[in-house]
């Protein structure tokens, strides 16, 4: 595991919002979308994935350090100014990595522009109704059992969190109401999407975590069928941030897949 | 002074220890556990004590709604309003209220209020709150525009009320290309609107901005006071001086014929607050996006069990000391709510008579002293002290059709 890449932190203008931008590493650009609990500042998988490529982390609109967008309605809308984002940046042939609720913004930045991607990666991805099964709804329980639902292992989750600071209580509330602000209903999925995924092209990589509580399963295979170019795969001893409970095994996965020519 | 008989209609035939063992008896309470004869029972019973204090000398008939808990049975409190408006004749239907937040099409909600209106031949004074956080949950409605959908919801009412149509309206939350009900109200400009509430500094500044009448549910004295200190503030800023006929005040007070009968009944009140079963999660309760932000980092301790409630969850006795509860025989409780108006002086004020498992007999016992005895004597109090109510001061509508002010504000939003 590469230790502590070194991360250039910015602040950049889109739509009229000030977005904050970690940034590490060079080669290949990957673009990574972080979960609907935010982004703690550093992660070993961010930090591996750094030691191949040129990663850019943003906050989403309205979660963490960025600021909040009020006439923000839609993961669409998120997923046109990060595709702005990239234009700015003058980035052409990105790969995007979704995380869970990120995974949903990638795809729907994957479908709207499918000629500008490399690769495609989807953890745990949100986004479509899951033909089996629910996706956990965080409205209806408290913020530590909703992020601890995403961990298989709760020692894993307290690697990252340790004893969850009020100061992390609040950034999950303020994460939990622009979900609402923007995702409330259907919850966390769109109904149009998976008709609009089949203009993707370029190869995509379906990562699951083997026991994810808040996404089910069957929602990563129904990505797996429909994107026309897609392989699934299971990460073993893994809850839904499978990036966080087992960092080498993903970024090993993930790493070689953006490799790839 | 305008006094009204309240109570929330606590659906109270259901198994406590079920609810006790759940831990929550709002949202998430199997409905499997609502037993419908009882519930017709009492509704028609709940129905019948409303008629009732008419017959007592009730003036008003106060309402409200809530969803998906025991702790109160009116779902839809237009219903009740309506029934009221045919079967009864003198008695204000105040209700507060109804939640607009929750409202997907507020012209409807226009029609109803409008057809209660002229049906009670114009009784109708229509409140209207934000709903509470497991309501926006019960009905879909995403908390974190609560607040902009009830001020929105407000000026669709209003205009649906009060402007000629048809006419369009492309608002933020509420499109509607056809807005030209046939069913307008009969009390003009429009029916009084009231706005309760418990908490939300902001509800009671935009309230003030109205020169709607702040109904403060069930606050202790000293809260009551700092409502009206801001409220007054919030007034001189717009440009009228605020008084009684601005200040609503609901009590929880119980009356019965004897001081222990009296005391047994009003330690039900504490059964809606959950002493006995317990209400609700934090995070039904408030939703992200619900609560006003200044209270965020003491609720997401709460929430997470760290913390005590913002809203505090004081003992019987504290709640007595504090003056939210108040129980006697008429002889006793009258001296108590004299006090309570000097302190406060409201110009409209709520008995919160009957609560959790009260007996049809007491509840009924309990309306007819207040009606007999209390009420008389209030609105005594109410000459005396100069509480003069907003139906008796004439008091403008909203703040727009105010007569009084050297400048009418542009706008008051």
């Amino acid at each position: 595991m590469a230790a502590g890449a070194s991360w250039n932190e910015s602040k950049v203008e889109i739509a009229g919002v000030t977005l904050h931008l970690a940034r590490a590493g060079s080669g290949r650009p990957v673009l990574v979308l972080h979960h609907d609990i935010g982004s703690p500042e550093q992660l070993d998988f961010y930090d591996a994935l750094a030691s191949r490529f040129d990663v850019l982390v943003p906050h989403h609109p309205g979660y963490g350090k960025s600021e909040r967008p009020q006439w923000l309605r839609s993961v669409r809308d998120v997923a046109v100014m990060y595709q702005w984002l990239l234009s700015d940046l003058g980035i052409e042939r990105p790969s995007l990595v979704g995380l869970g609720f990120g995974g949903w913004i990638a795809a729907e930045m994957a479908a709207m522009a499918p000629d500008r991607l490399h690769r495609l990666a989807l953890v745990g991805a949100m986004g479509l109704k899951p033909p089996e099964g629910d996706i956990l709804d965080q409205a209806i329980i408290s913020y530590l059992d909703y992020a601890r639902a995403g961990f298989h292992d709760q020692a894993a989750f307290a690697r990252i969190y340790g004893d969850v600071s009020t100061d992390q209580l609040v950034d999950w509330d303020i994460c939990r109401e622009m979900c609402f602000r923007i995702a409330w209903k259907p919850y966390m999925y769109s109904q149009t999407l998976p008709h609009l995924l089949g203009g993707v092209k370029a190869p995509a990589l379906v990562v699951w975590g083997d026991d994810d509580k808040i996404v089910p399963r069957s929602a990563g295979e129904l990505y797996a069928a429909t994107l026309p170019n897609a392989r699934f795969e299971i990460v073993r001893a893994a809850g839904h941030c499978a990036e966080m409970e087992q960092p080498a095994a993903v970024a090993r996965l993930i790493g070689g897949f953006v490799a790839e020519n | 002074m305008h006094v009204m008989y309240f109570t929330e209609q606590p659906m109270s035939a259901y198994p406590a220890d079920i609810g006790l063992e759940f831990g929550a008896t709002a949202l998430m309470f199997s409905n499997k556990y609502y037993d419908p004869v009882a519930g017709s029972r009492l509704y028609n019973e709940y129905l019948e004590q409303y008629i009732y204090a008419e017959e007592m000398g009730v003036e008003g008939f106060m309402l409200n709604e809530h969803h998906n808990a025991p702790f109160c049975m009116q779902s839809k409190c237009n219903i009740f309003a309506a029934i009221l408006a045919a079967v009864t004749k003198k008695a204000k239907i105040v209700l507060l209220g109804n939640p607009l937040p929750l409202a997907e099409n507020p012209v409807r909600l226009a029609e109803e209020l409008a057809m209660i209106d002229m049906i009670s031949r114009g009784r109708l004074v229509s409140g209207f709150v934000r709903g509470g956080g497991q309501e926006q949950l019960a009905n879909g409605v995403s908390p974190a525009y609560n607040r902009e959908r009830f001020e929105e919801a407000h000026d669709l009412v209003v205009a649906a009320w009060t402007r000629e149509g048809p006419f369009r309206w492309e608002g933020t939350h509420y499109q509607h290309r056809v807005v030209n009900p046939w069913a307008v109200p009969l009390q003009k400009p429009y029916p009084r609107v009231w706005i309760p509430g418990v908490l939300s500094k902001e509800t009671i500044i935009w309230a003030a901005k109205q020169r709607y009448p702040y109904i403060a549910l069930n606050t202790s004295i000293e809260a009551t006071k700092t409502i009206w200190k801001l409220y007054d503030e919030v007034a001189r800023e717009v440009g009228y001086e605020a008084g009684p006929q601005n200040r609503g005040y609901l009590q929880q007070v119980h009356v019965s014929d004897s001081e222990e009968k009296a005391e047994k009944n009003a330690r039900q009140f504490l059964w809606m607050q959950g002493e006995f079963t317990g209400l609700a999660h934090p995070v039904w309760s408030n939703p992200a996006g619900y609560f006003s932000p200044e209270f965020r980092r003491q609720f997401v301790e709460f929430a997470v069990g760290r913390a005590e409630s913002p809203r505090g969850r004081p003992t019987f006795e504290k709640q007595v000391a504090d003056g939210r509860v108040i129980y006697g025989t008429p002889d006793t409780v009258i001296p108590k709510l004299r006090r309570v108006l000097e302190e406060t002086r409201p110009s409209i004020y709520g008995l919160w008579g009957n609560d959790g498992n009260v007996s049809n007999e007491d509840a009924r016992t309990c309306i007819r002293l207040l009606g007999q005895e209390v009420m008389p004597a209030m609105r005594e109090f109410g000459k005396e002290l100069g509480l003069t109510d907003p139906f008796e001061a004439e008091a403008p509508v909203h703040l727009r059709y105010s007569t009084d002010l050297k400048q009418l504000p542009q706008a008051a939003e």
